[in-house]
């Protein structure tokens, strides 16, 4: 008991901006969700076993869902005892105000926009836009020089790995011009 | 004998001029990149495995070599001249090393760390020439139960030893497993959590997965916290070193290779403890122990050999057992796989050649790391000073070009996506990333042999005991899995009670 008490004082001490940052259980439904997944997978797996292969393909992931599951729930009292992970620190990273969601979603867009675009476009294209919306986005408003740069970055790397270096990167509708 | 003559070959495949040059450029990237905030060792190998996609074996992995010291020097560029380290194993580095750089010493600080890394590594290098062929003659000896065994044991070693949190780095490791599910089953060749897409049938490359959860993780979770003002660069000159620096630095130089290579070689190694330990060593050691926490450059010196000297000794079980230890052993393992060539001491005889061009280009690596570094390190110091958005916007780029370029398909690009929203969350709650990056390049492996040493026993559990070193693997992981319970119940209750 003294030794819970204890943990607690020491717990509180931290400072918590979020409270008791409840969306850790959010975690917690995921990993239950994924483990259930896992095992509802593994159930549709035909179960052959031979001489060669007693255990199967199942029993692993039958395991692995349960773990998954199990860890959900420990995960979940350390949570409700007051556990909390640290966010990472880092150069560039300020965590002392809160999570800057606009420009994440907008990453996410510039992403999978490069991730549609890259083989209709080509890399060239795809890539300088993934450059220059990436740069937009993180607050740099040179439209001018970013898409010069984005240019010469996405010629470059196609010339010099793409054609030099036999590297896989697809011309798009310029195959033919490059 | 016969390994010094193959490492002489080795040498001497790599002072072909055309290899000097690829060393020289791994080396300069591999800095270049590694000294951007926010780049690790790890990330940079990973960022900058596409480079060598379309080189033979050889050439790759003498650039390979370059890029892996290189990043590793850059790295500690970095959290001297910022006090921001990327990498735990760079964070005693930071604590005295930016105290010097702070109080005008930033040129002995940074010559400090580049002759200690080269000494560290030039020693950690002939150690792995020395021990590595005994690991292997040990490694033959080695059943499935004994390597499923190895294996659990790294399991538990990158969850428990390093990070505060058993759950969070369990969590991490079921994480990678799962991702390491997906795919073709080896042995019954069925479909697991494939989803029924035809892409996901050969699994998804580890590189895909390294770069999704260390690089795109990364800029979307800086992209949520960018700091407005970016942190102070402090300027400097060309590294140089007094007389007075010298002395003070040669033991810890050697004193932090000396912890540094046995933890880096273990099974369980990593760099953080021996950094921790030269330097609370050289802490205790120092005629002027009140410097420490001032900017004592013994506390530069030590842990900076430490780090290098671990970074050598983790390639031991990475090329004579094929476990890798930490993330940049592991991102090298995946070049390894990538090639087709499969680390575990049968490596030192199919690919014998390779491997000692590989050990060769790290000792010239290192080398040419010391020529360069001297000179340039006022224009890596410039490095930092890029404007974020360029810098983030550089890494989404070639994240996305070289997770592309593995298998030529888009699907890698929305993967790398999800990879890389699971890598910020990760962040955000704390989740360590080490274990997932090894959960998913040893669980299919593990499986594999947990497999076969059921088959030898006809599906009986007992299968999974072979001989003295299953039984001395499992008395560790028993004793790694206690441990932290001797800290909750002894040293957490008495911290407590001093700090109240």
């Amino acid at each position: 008991m003294s030794s819970q008490a204890n943990e607690r004082t020491v717990e509180d001490s931290r400072p918590s901006p979020e409270g008791g940052d409840r969306a850790q259980y959010g975690v917690c439904a995921f990993l239950a969700l994924l483990g259930a997944a896992v095992i509802v997978d593994a159930l549709g797996i035909p179960h052959v076993t031979s001489g060669t292969d007693p255990v199967g393909p199942r029993s692993v992931p039958l395991i692995l869902g349960g773990l998954l599951v199990l860890l959900a729930v420990l995960y979940a009292v350390d949570v409700a005892r007051g556990g909390r992970g640290e966010p990472e620190a880092g150069e560039d990273v300020d965590l002392s105000q809160g999570s800057d969601w606009r420009t994440v979603l907008l990453l996410v867009g510039v992403f999978l926009a490069n991730a549609l675009l890259i083989e209709r476009l080509g890399w060239v294209i795809s890539g300088a836009l993934l450059f220059w919306g990436t740069a937009f986005c993180l607050g740099n408003r040179h439209y001018i020089r970013n898409l010069l740069i984005a240019v010469t970055l996405s010629l470059t790397t196609f010339y010099a790995f793409a054609i030099g270096l036999g590297v896989n990167l697809p011309a798009g509708v310029l195959q033919g011009i490059l | 004998m016969d390994n010094l003559n193959n490492l002489m070959q080795g040498f001497a495949d790599v002072m072909a001029p055309m290899n000097l040059l690829l060393a020289l450029i791994g080396v300069v990237i591999g800095t270049a990149v590694g000294v951007l905030p926010g780049i690790g060792p790890a990330m940079t190998v990973a960022l900058l495995l596409p480079v060598t996609y379309g080189m033979e074996p050889v050439q790759a992995f003498i650039m390979f070599a370059g890029i892996f010291y290189g990043g590793m020097y850059g790295g500690s560029t970095t959290s001297i001249l910022l006090n921001t380290p990327g990498e735990s194993s760079s964070v005693v580095t930071a604590i005295e090393g930016n105290r010097m750089a702070k109080a005008g010493r930033a040129a002995q600080a940074l010559a400090t760390a580049a002759i200690g890394s080269f000494v560290a590594g030039t020693i950690g290098t002939l150690l792995l020439v020395l021990v590595t062929p005994f690991v292997v003659d040990f490694a033959v000896s080695l059943g499935a139960p004994d390597y499923f065994a190895l294996m659990l044991l790294a399991f538990i070693a990158v969850t428990s030893v390093l990070g505060s949190s058993r759950v969070r780095g369990f969590i991490s490791l079921a994480l990678g497993l799962t991702i390491g599910l997906v795919g073709i089953d080896s042995v019954s060749g069925q479909q697991r959590l494939t989803l029924g897409v035809p892409q996901l049938a050969d699994g998804i490359d580890v590189v895909v997965v390294a770069v999704g959860i260390f690089a795109v993780g990364e800029a979307l979770w800086v992209a949520a916290h960018l700091r407005r003002r970016p942190a102070e660069v402090i300027p400097v000159g060309r590294p140089w070193m007094g007389k007075e620096d010298w002395r003070r630095s040669w033991k810890p130089w050697l004193r932090g290779t000396a912890f540094g290579f046995p933890f880096g070689a273990l099974p369980a190694g990593g760099a953080e403890i021996p950094t921790f330990m030269s330097y609370a060593t050289e802490k205790r050691l120092a005629k002027h122990p009140e410097e420490f926490g001032k900017g004592a450059i013994e506390g530069v010196a030590g842990p900076e050999a430490a780090n290098n000297a671990s970074a050598a000794g983790t390639l031991v079980p990475m090329l004579a057992i094929g476990l890798p230890t930490n993330a940049t052993a592991a991102v090298m393992l995946a070049a390894f796989q990538s090639y087709g060539i499969q680390p575990g001491p049968l490596l030192f005889e199919r690919e014998a050649s390779l491997v000692w061009i590989l050990i060769a280009s790290l000792f010239i690596g290192n080398l040419l790391l010391l020529l360069l570094n001297l000179p340039l390190a006022p224009a890596w110091a410039k490095l930092l000073r890029i404007p974020r958005p360029y810098l983030y916007a550089g890494i989404l780029f070639f994240a996305s070009m070289g997770a592309y370029a593995v298998n030529a398909q888009p699907l890698d690009l929305f993967i790398l996506l999800v990879l890389g929203l699971l890598g910020f969350c990760m962040r955000r709650f704390g989740l360590p990333v080490l274990p997932l990056i090894v959960g998913v390049i040893l669980g299919p492996r593990a499986e594999l042999q947990g497999r076969r040493s059921l088959q030898l026993s006809g599906g009986e559990l007992s299968g999974l005991l072979g001989g003295p070193v299953s039984y001395i693997v499992y008395a560790s992981v028993a004793l790694v899995l206690v441990w932290p319970l001797i800290g909750r119940f002894v040293v957490r209750p008495l911290r407590a009670r001093s700090a109240a």
